[in-house]
């Protein structure tokens, strides 16, 4: 279902680091921003706590590792014992080196699914974009109008006077 | 400078002399500093735009490379590996050195895209998606030799531990030459993945930007609906870090498992324990001398002299230097620890290394990896084109015959002289090697036409607020200083 927004566009990143810094002080909330780049020093401007997804690479790590000492210790010791070389059949040390690789192989993978899922980013979903050039060269500050008691005269008499060169409603499914 | 009078109860004591912090001004690694709407035009303009001479003369020669590969590689496998020069002292030639010089290629995208990302080099950003294509490439045309070389090429899916009805008979993991292919599997796989995660902005801008229909869906399947949104760019940034934190061991890792190859066996010339980080600095060596090389002719062919300057061929410049340093003093290790150590057999291979059959190979890897590097203390030849190119394409043969030298020069005259032989190369031998050239350079000049070979996001955030933020720490303090 669309929601209403109101949308304001800047040209520069600082203007727009401001802007999001005036709106917060009045007792908005920011439902988003969007840039051509991550700007630095937005995260403590919109209050955007650190992300969680190096938890994930930790988890499937740890995973990773137990998968491959298990296989390497389940074929090489229990279903097939061969003699090698006259090397001992549980060669720990010798299977370091593939533990390794899986573990980095499958924690890479998990994280940058759990971006995906996190971010709701998959194949042939249909691109929302809030105002034209987001992608090159414009900034956007959005503000979600809630209900009823969102006082939208004010919040857009703060945006216009953060220096934004346009001010307007939307309605999108972001 | 100021000159500070002192005074004490209104009376003249002296002087002081205050210096004033000087903080160098942050460098600025795009010229002309232009617009974001200029960067974007700059760089997917180029792509946009019919394809110039030059790169179809480039590309005509790619292509017919590649030709003669697949020419070559039907032949072969009609044939099997006999048709190459290998015989019962040298088993393995120039499918392994092959394999070995391209893994070693593509190390210096990772360094470019991961280390470096790690250690903030913003200089980074104008050549690191180039430098990542580079890597994929690189390993795909190593991936290529192991599996052509096997005989059975057909049955290469036996080198994955998978349930079998063979027993189920398991791989021996005790071998580095499995650790090989889960090194490469995974080195493959997760490059693959950190190039195409870096590209997603960039896809989404070319996207937005295109009015062809077919391109639009093709950009826009594989851009993910990617909207700009902040909450998913600090996501994105987070998790860009991780994978670069997981690839730099990686990295490293891979040409150590590579080197193991040959250090877990005893022979003469292999059998040492420098090898991991000796063929670490080789394989960054030569990367970058690729990449060097990649780079000016993509600057030329592309007009893309503002976003890869000078500068950036200097830092890399300075770079292969010292990497090619690294190697140098690697070699003087190996033949001091041969002498050193008191092993004949050991001594014997460097004295044939110097003297033997094979030394003018190894006077030219010298003459390459040594010497050639050497040059560039001289300013005047890292800001000279033409002589970074010459010498970019010194680096890849001094770098291929290095390999060549550890690997046939060690095999050729092993332990017992009635083992002794030769190698000599057949045609098919030098029309692989040149095929996986081909194969190389297809997919890279193909790459810098549909996809966008810089990263448009990353020089944004650089040209713009957030490399001012991040040379200076975001000292305010510090800023004034520099402004004044």
């Amino acid at each position: 279902m669309p929601k209403s927004f109101v949308v304001a566009t800047y040209s520069d990143a600082e203007t727009l680091v401001s802007a999001v810094r005036a709106v917060r002080q009045q007792n908005f909330r920011v439902y988003d921003v969007y840039a051509p780049y991550p700007i630095h020093g937005m995260d403590e401007a919109l209050g955007v706590r650190r992300s969680r997804l190096p938890w994930v690479t930790f988890v499937v790590g740890l995973m990773g590792l137990t998968f491959a000492l298990t296989l390497q210790f389940y074929t090489t010791v229990l279903d097939w014992p061969l003699n090698v070389g006259g090397k001992p059949d549980n060669s720990t040390l010798a299977f370091l080196p593939i533990c390794f690789e899986l573990t980095v192989l499958l924690s890479g993978l998990a994280t940058v699914a759990a971006l995906f899922v996190r971010a709701r980013l998959f194949p042939g979903k249909k691109e929302q974009i809030i105002a034209e050039g987001i992608t090159n060269d414009t900034f956007a500050l959005v503000v979600r109008q809630r209900d009823s008691s969102f006082d939208i005269n004010r919040v857009w008499k703060i945006l216009e006077e953060s220096g934004a060169d346009r001010v307007r409603e939307r309605e999108a499914e972001l | 400078m100021s000159t500070t009078a002192i005074r004490v109860n209104g009376k003249a004591t002296g002087t002081v002399t205050v210096t004033e912090v000087q903080v160098l001004p942050p460098q600025h690694w795009v010229d002309d500093n232009p617009s974001l709407r200029k960067i974007t035009d700059d760089i997917a303009g180029a792509m946009e735009a019919r394809p110039g001479k030059g790169w179809w003369i480039c590309f005509g020669i790619a292509f017919a490379a590649l030709l003669n590969l697949g020419g070559m590689v039907t032949y072969l496998f009609a044939k099997g590996i006999g048709v190459w020069g290998l015989n019962n002292s040298v088993g393995w030639a120039f499918d392994i050195t092959n394999f070995v010089f391209w893994v070693g290629i593509g190390h210096a995208g990772t360094l470019i895209s991961a280390i470096l990302l790690l250690f903030r080099q913003q200089w980074r950003t104008s050549i690191n998606r180039s430098a990542e294509a580079m890597t994929i490439f690189a390993v795909m045309c190593a991936g290529m030799f192991p599996a052509i070389h096997m005989g059975r090429p057909w049955d290469a899916f036996f080198i994955f531990p998978y349930p079998n009805h063979r027993g189920p008979l398991w791989v021996n993991f005790r071998s580095p030459l499995v650790w090989d292919v889960f090194a490469i599997s995974t080195y493959l796989t997760i490059s693959l993945v950190f190039w195409y995660l870096g590209m997603i902005p960039d896809l989404a801008t070319l996207r937005d930007r295109t009015t062809n229909k077919i391109k639009k869906f093709i950009y826009g399947l594989l851009s993910l609906g990617w909207n700009g949104s902040h909450r998913t760019w600090t996501r994105y940034e987070i998790v860009s870090l991780v994978l670069a934190g997981l690839a730099t061991p990686l990295v490293l890792s891979v040409h150590s498992i590579v080197s193991m190859d040959f250090a877990t066996s005893l022979l003469p010339g292999w059998h040492t324990t420098i090898f991991p980080p000796y063929f670490v600095a080789g394989a960054i060596y030569s990367g970058f001398g690729m990449v060097l090389m990649l780079l000016i002719i993509t600057r030329y062919t592309m007009n893309l002299q503002r976003y890869i300057t000078m500068r950036h061929l200097d830092k890399m410049a300075k770079v292969t230097m010292l990497t090619g340093m690294i190697v140098s003093y690697a070699y003087l290790t190996e033949f001091f620890a041969a002498w050193y150590g008191g092993n004949i057999y050991e001594q014997y291979h460097f004295i044939n290394r110097a003297t033997g059959p094979y030394a003018w190979c190894f006077y030219l890897m010298v003459l390459c990896n040594v010497i050639a590097p050497q040059m560039l203390w001289l300013k005047k030849a890292r800001s000279s084109i033409a002589f970074l190119f010459v010498f970019s394409i010194m680096v890849n043969i001094g770098m291929w015959f290095e390999r060549f030298v550890i690997i046939v020069v060690s095999l050729h005259r092993a332990f017992l002289p009635s083992g002794w032989g030769m190698f000599y190369p057949t045609a098919i031998d030098i029309g692989v090697l040149v095929g996986s050239f081909g194969l190389f350079f297809t997919c890279f000049l193909l790459f810098i036409r549909v996809l966008p070979m810089i990263a448009m996001w990353e020089i944004k955030g650089v040209v713009g607020h957030g490399a001012h933020k991040m040379a200076l720490s975001s000292d305010d303090e510090e800023r004034k200083v520099v402004n004044a």
